[in-house]
């Protein structure tokens, strides 16, 4: 197992080099521009001249090879030079942002605690309660516990965050006052006040994002256990004399995780991607928002550094997610 | 929360010192949304409405324009024109004197040094500054002595403010920006996110895209003014969230540019936490008549001037278009206060605007009907009118916003009434706004026979805006599809009054000559106006001293803001 | 076979005819009250949706000003939307948009999904390849990805198959092939563990061919996560078609969809909320139906489960 996760992360330099190269493409070829939300009293020459001052006179591959250099070197020594305080980088140009004409780097890492407190807080409450929901709806199948699961699940899924969320807003922070509507970003805990006041505003957003999550998991969750309960071995370890619990919790449980380590390792990247909708709805301005308002407004750096760092994640989750199938079932082998 | 507020406490305290009635920062915080968050606060560096108007509270022009579109003097002091000799006679100088003591939020004196620093700055080659147009034609800026700048024209100039003159020219600090000329711009990211300016408030924490917070500058020029001591000026979201937050939940205090719904605003007003405010200027929202050949048959060629449009370039269609269309239903419909039917695309300001027009005020579907009786379509099986094997069927293109999709709807309908056929298409305003020459679903390329948007100019004059329609401005593959003269509209003879309007002074004639090439453009029915568009924004009941303006920053007089008692 | 005679009573197991065994799998689908009770409900919608339209005949697109925002009458039993157009032809018009996108776009990305993942996890030498390409698609950004999608096949589909069929087929492939990783990722992470049980070792040992050991030995055994994801997948694909149409990708504006009546509703979820609780309600209960339906299927497939 370990000379395979070292062959993988091997491979995964030239997979990665490969996706961002896919990736530079496809927004290059993507019609917009820069300019688009420009006032349309801005008259085309100049929309030119800033074209022209963002680098988009240069070839395709010159561009590509640029952003790979800044991104690749120039970030890192960056890095490392604020961690040390040497100098390696003076004078090398960071990706820089078309929109605000400042390092990606820095406005990646300023909306880094918002959504990790947001989105990735839901996920971790989803997965938690997704858990306990899909075993125990399996295990007692079709009982008025797991026909409301699979009610409040589906309702969760089909229902989009866009309606859950303003619905939240109307009933909880207009008619109820309970939570702010809008999150306020630049709020220190620094208090036990602060710290209630921040509870208050994430509420609303974590609800419904936990909602969402924790039914897409505990539908694989349960499914995944109807399947092995059903096995032999289930009956084997019973006819043994182990106890229930020892059954459903171990032996159970352990043979189901496949499916549902999948999906997690699917879905912890998608925390750096940010909840779009969601951050959109409650005003969260994680990374979701950065990504989205990056694509609308062609930033090609931006959304070039998000999407290449949301892809390593993928690569790396989804490595994870191998490495654990070998260790939740022994038998299975990559070599 | 909590520890803001202590820090407001702490601010109001300090200010307590002048006089007891009004005194800078005693009214703690005002709470600003925009749905759309600046991104940037240097205006040159990027012209989007939500930078300019975020940068209009720290860096200032010579003058800005007030409600009404008149120019007050603001770092001026006073309008120099040709009476009172600061225009030139021949009116390639303009010279201005700056007032008396004004300092920088740093301690440091405003000097004409700096109004040539920003001309410099914003006509670098290299700069790509997007303000670059408000310096066209001036060939120096000079400072004749510390308070007095002079800018001369390459060519006799009849409307000379344009530099320095409204909130997208604002003047910039030399000492802040020195090292970032031309290519470097970019790299001043300290300044770009807070530069130093004159105006009442300082940049205390600028996160792009998201929130901006500001305090009030302490070396404002002003006696007791502004008298919030901070704002905090948010982004994100869209207009619904942001209307609700002021007139619903009162967590904000003023929201910019809500066009939704007029029942839904109007409901949230009905709470009575918060009102709404409209101001018109120049925005018109309009259909443009493609007078070339879109068919896709065409390749290359296609919507270009070597195909005329096989039906569209016959006046009479256009004009029954335009009177099949209920221009009061719409504005009664999307836009609510927020709109009135016009019948002109240069609507304002008063001296320019024609009446010459105003009969499509009313809708006349039966009149429309027998134009095109008259004219030979005559309706086939399917209702819909022919004439010699052409059908009258339409495709409809506009971008992707709701009350545009609901005018599309209504106007289809309309047409389907006097037996035109009409299919719609909506593009993400990205694409359909961006200039990308590849993409087919550009404005500019307008691969389809009528398209709708909303198109307005900066300031008072209208000499530019319709220079838009002179032939040389027709997008082709020859310009990358770049021109403003969307529906190629052709005429020598409108392009000889562009002309004339370039070199005359006199207001009056100035006027005249706008009105006629206005009327001109509309009896060529190539553009269909339908709605003046004014700008709805909110604040909150509490909030006083807000003076809705559309023809500059919409917040352009903060400093005389302050909280009901 | 020969005509069954009275003298070999079909009660006796031993004279009956071989029986198909679907019969066995729809028989056990019947005895499924979910499936049961999900198959009504969604054959209804298709019903109403289908033939509604004979019966209730006010064009969706028709625009009555005078009767805006109505309420529930007798003339618009689900009221008005803010122009007036007849909000039960505009569910109905909608939902047969939504019910064949959603379907299509489903089994599209499920059957995209399912082979990806049963050739990775089955073939180790494929197993690189194919994953590597699955986070590829995992990796790219949706939005430019559509927007590049529009610009280069719109007009072509459209010239070949016309404007609604080919925006149809547009919507279906988008939606499809951007969303066929989850399924694949979870489908190869099952046989990657089938493929080592007793059951496949045996088949193997008698020679059984690679093509017959997929369908007929793995293949059933992870229908039930595929049938997750179905359910997953076709409320996916209605939200997804009103993303879409926003981009411009989708149907004309003036087109409705469930997806987009209830978005174009969430604004008006204080004046008017029934306007939003309709489209919600048909979303939801066709993905609750088709969930119901696919775990009596998954039952039924299940010859463990049959007959119990």
């Amino acid at each position: 197992m370990f000379t395979y996760t070292v062959r993988r992360l091997l491979l995964a330099i030239p997979t990665l080099l490969f996706i961002s190269l896919i990736i530079f493409l496809l927004l290059d070829l993507a019609p917009g521009d820069p300019t688009a939300q420009l006032p349309l009293t801005i008259p085309p020459e100049v929309r030119e001249k800033i074209r022209e001052s963002l680098g988009l006179g240069q070839p395709v591959y010159v561009r590509y090879l640029l952003w790979l250099k800044q991104f690749l070197v120039a970030e890192p020594l960056h890095v490392f030079d604020t961690m040390f305080g040497t100098g390696f980088a003076d004078g090398m140009q960071r990706v820089i942002s078309w929109q605000t004409r400042s390092p990606v780097a820095d406005i990646i890492a300023q909306r880094m605690p918002q959504t990790l407190w947001v989105v990735g807080l839901s996920y971790v409450i989803g997965t938690l309660i997704a858990l306990p929901i899909g075993i125990i709806s399996a295990y007692r199948q079709y009982s008025w516990f797991d026909q409301i699961g699979a009610l409040v699940s589906m309702i969760g899924y089909s229902v989009p965050t866009f309606f859950t969320g303003v619905l939240l807003i109307v009933v909880f922070a207009v008619n109820l006052g309970w939570f702010p509507s809008i999150y306020d970003t630049t709020h220190v805990v620094d208090s036990w006040d602060a710290f209630v006041f921040q509870v208050r505003q994430m509420a609303m957003p974590v609800f419904v994002l936990a909602l969402y999550n924790a039914a897409q998991i505990s539908r694989f969750m349960r499914a995944s256990m109807l399947d092995n309960l059903a096995q032999d071995y289930v009956r084997t370890a019973r006819a043994k004399g182990m106890s229930e619990k020892v059954v459903v919790l171990l032996h159970v449980l352990r043979n189901s995780m496949i499916p549902v380590v999948t999906v997690i390792a699917l879905g912890v990247p998608t925390i750096f991607g940010g909840a779009i909708i969601t951050e959109q709805v409650f005003k969260v301005n994680g990374l979701g928002q950065l990504l989205i308002t990056a694509i609308y407004a062609n930033d090609i750096p931006m959304v070039q550094t998000l999407t290449f760092i949301f892809a390593v994640l993928i690569v790396l989750f989804n490595l994870i997610a191998d490495v654990l199938y070998g260790m939740l079932d022994p038998r299975i082998r990559y070599d | 929360m909590r520890f803001r507020t202590a820090l407001l406490g702490a601010v109001a305290l300090t200010a307590l010192t002048g006089a007891a009635s009004a005194e800078r920062g005693s009214d703690g915080q005002v709470n600003i949304i925009y749905w759309q968050a600046p991104s940037i606060l240097n205006p040159f560096l990027s012209g989007g409405t939500k930078e300019v108007e975020s940068a209009s509270l720290v860096i200032e022009p010579l003058v800005r324009f007030d409600e009404t579109g008149e120019m007050v003097p603001w770092l001026a002091e006073s309008i120099p024109t040709v009476e009172n000799g600061g225009v030139a006679e021949d009116l390639t100088k303009i010279t201005w004197t700056l007032k008396e003591g004004v300092l920088w939020s740093d301690g440091t004196p405003l000097t004409a040094e700096d109004a040539v620093f920003t001309w410099e700055y914003c006509t670098h080659p290299e700069g790509g500054c997007a303000q670059s147009s408000y310096f066209d034609g001036v060939s120096s800026v000079v400072a004749v002595d510390d308070r007095t700048i002079e800018v001369n024209f390459a060519a006799p100039k009849p409307f000379p403010y344009t530099a320095f003159v409204g909130s997208e020219s604002p003047i910039i600090q030399k000492a802040q920006f020195a090292d970032c000329l031309g290519a470097k711009a970019p790299e001043c990211t300290e300044a770009n996110f807070a530069p130093i300016g004159t105006g009442p408030f300082v940049v205390t924490d600028f996160r792009p895209n998201d929130v901006v917070q500001f305090a009030a500058n302490e070396n404002f020029r002003e006696a007791g003014k502004p008298a919030f001591a901070t704002v905090l000026f948010k982004g994100g979201g869209d207009a619904t969230a942001a209307a609700r937050s002021v007139m619903e939940t009162g967590e904000f205090d003023y929201a910019w540019n809500l066009q939704i719904d007029p029942n839904v605003l109007s409901s949230m007003e009905a709470k009575g936490l918060g009102k709404v405010v409209t101001a018109f200027a120049t925005s018109v929202e309009r259909i443009h008549v493609n007078q070339t050949d879109p068919n896709p048959s065409l390749g290359a060629e296609r919507a270009t001037l070597a195909h005329p449009h096989p039906f569209l370039t016959d006046p009479t269609i256009g004009q029954a278009l335009s009177m099949a269309i209920d221009r009061s239903l719409i504005a009664d419909v999307g836009y609510g206060a927020g709109g009135q039917p016009t019948c002109n695309v240069l609507p304002a300001p008063a001296a320019y605007a024609s009446t010459a027009n105003d009969g499509c005020l009313v809708q006349d579907i039966e009149g429309a009907k027998k134009l095109l009786d008259d004219a030979g379509w005559v309706p086939g099986p399917d209702g819909v009118r022919v004439k010699d094997g052409v059908r009258l069927s339409l495709t409809y293109q506009t971008s992707t916003n709701a009350v545009r999709q609901d005018t599309q709807a209504l106007v289809k309908q309309w047409w389907s009434e006097i037996g035109v056929e009409t299919e719609l298409r909506n593009i993400d305003a990205s694409v359909f706004f961006g200039g990308d020459p590849g993409s087919p679903d550009t404005f500019q390329k307008f691969y389809a026979d009528v398209e709708m948007y909303t198109n307005n100019f900066a300031g008072v004059d209208p000499e530019a805006y319709m220079a838009n329609w002179r032939c040389s401005e027709i997008p082709s593959p020859e310009t990358q599809w770049q021109g403003s003269n969307m529906q190629r509209f052709c005429s020598e003879e409108y392009d000889a009054l562009v002309d004339k309007m370039s070199q005359t002074a006199n207001l009056e004639e100035r006027g005249a000559l706008a009105k006629q090439m206005n009327d001109m453009l509309m009896q060529s029915y190539s553009i269909i106006p339908l709605i003046h568009r004014g700008n709805p924004s909110a604040h909150a009941v509490t909030l006083e001293g807000v003076r809705m303006n559309d023809w500059d920053s919409e917040i352009w007089n903060i400093k005389d803001w302050s909280r009901a008692k | 076979m020969t005509e069954p005679t009275a003298a070999a009573p079909l009660s006796d197991p031993a004279n009956r005819p071989p029986r198909n065994q679907w019969w066995d799998v729809l028989d056990q689908f019947r005895t499924h009250r979910g499936a049961l009770i999900g198959a009504i409900v969604f054959i209804v919608m298709v019903a109403t949706v289908l033939l509604g339209p004979w019966v209730w005949s006010i064009d969706p697109t028709y625009i009555d000003i005078r009767a805006r925002n109505q309420g529930p009458t007798f003339a618009h039993p689900l009221g008005t939307d803010q122009l007036g157009r007849d909000m039960l032809a505009r569910m109905m018009a909608g939902g047969k948009v939504s019910i064949a996108v959603g379907f299509t776009a489903m089994l599209l990305s499920l059957f995209l999904g399912t082979l990806i993942g049963l050739l990775a996890g089955y073939f180790k030498n494929l197993d690189g390849p194919l994953m590597r390409f699955t986070d590829l698609f995992l990796a790219l950004p949706l939005l430019p990805l559509l927007l590049v999608m529009v610009m280069l096949f719109r007009e072509a589909l459209s010239a070949r198959f016309g404007p609604e069929t080919g925006v149809f087929i547009l919507i279906v492939v988008a939606i499809g092939i951007t969303s066929w990783m989850q399924t694949a990722r979870i489908v190869r992470g099952d046989v990657l563990a089938l493929k080592e049980r007793e059951f496949v070792l045996a088949a193997r040992s008698i020679g059984t061919p690679s093509r017959r050991m997929i369908l007929r030995h793995i293949l059933p055994n992870v229908m039930s996560p595929v049938m997750v994801s179905a359910t997953l997948g076709i409320a996916n694909a209605i939200i997804t078609e009103s993303a879409l149409s926003f981009l411009g990708l989708g149907f004309p504006p003036d087109f409705p969809t469930w997806g987009r009546l209830l978005f174009d509703a969430v604004d008006y979820l204080q004046q008017y909320p029934s306007r939003v609780i309709w489209p919600g309600l048909a979303i939801s209960l066709t993905v609750l139906s088709v969930n119901y339906m696919g775990d009596g299927l998954r039952d039924a497939l299940d010859p463990r489960i049959r007959g119990r």
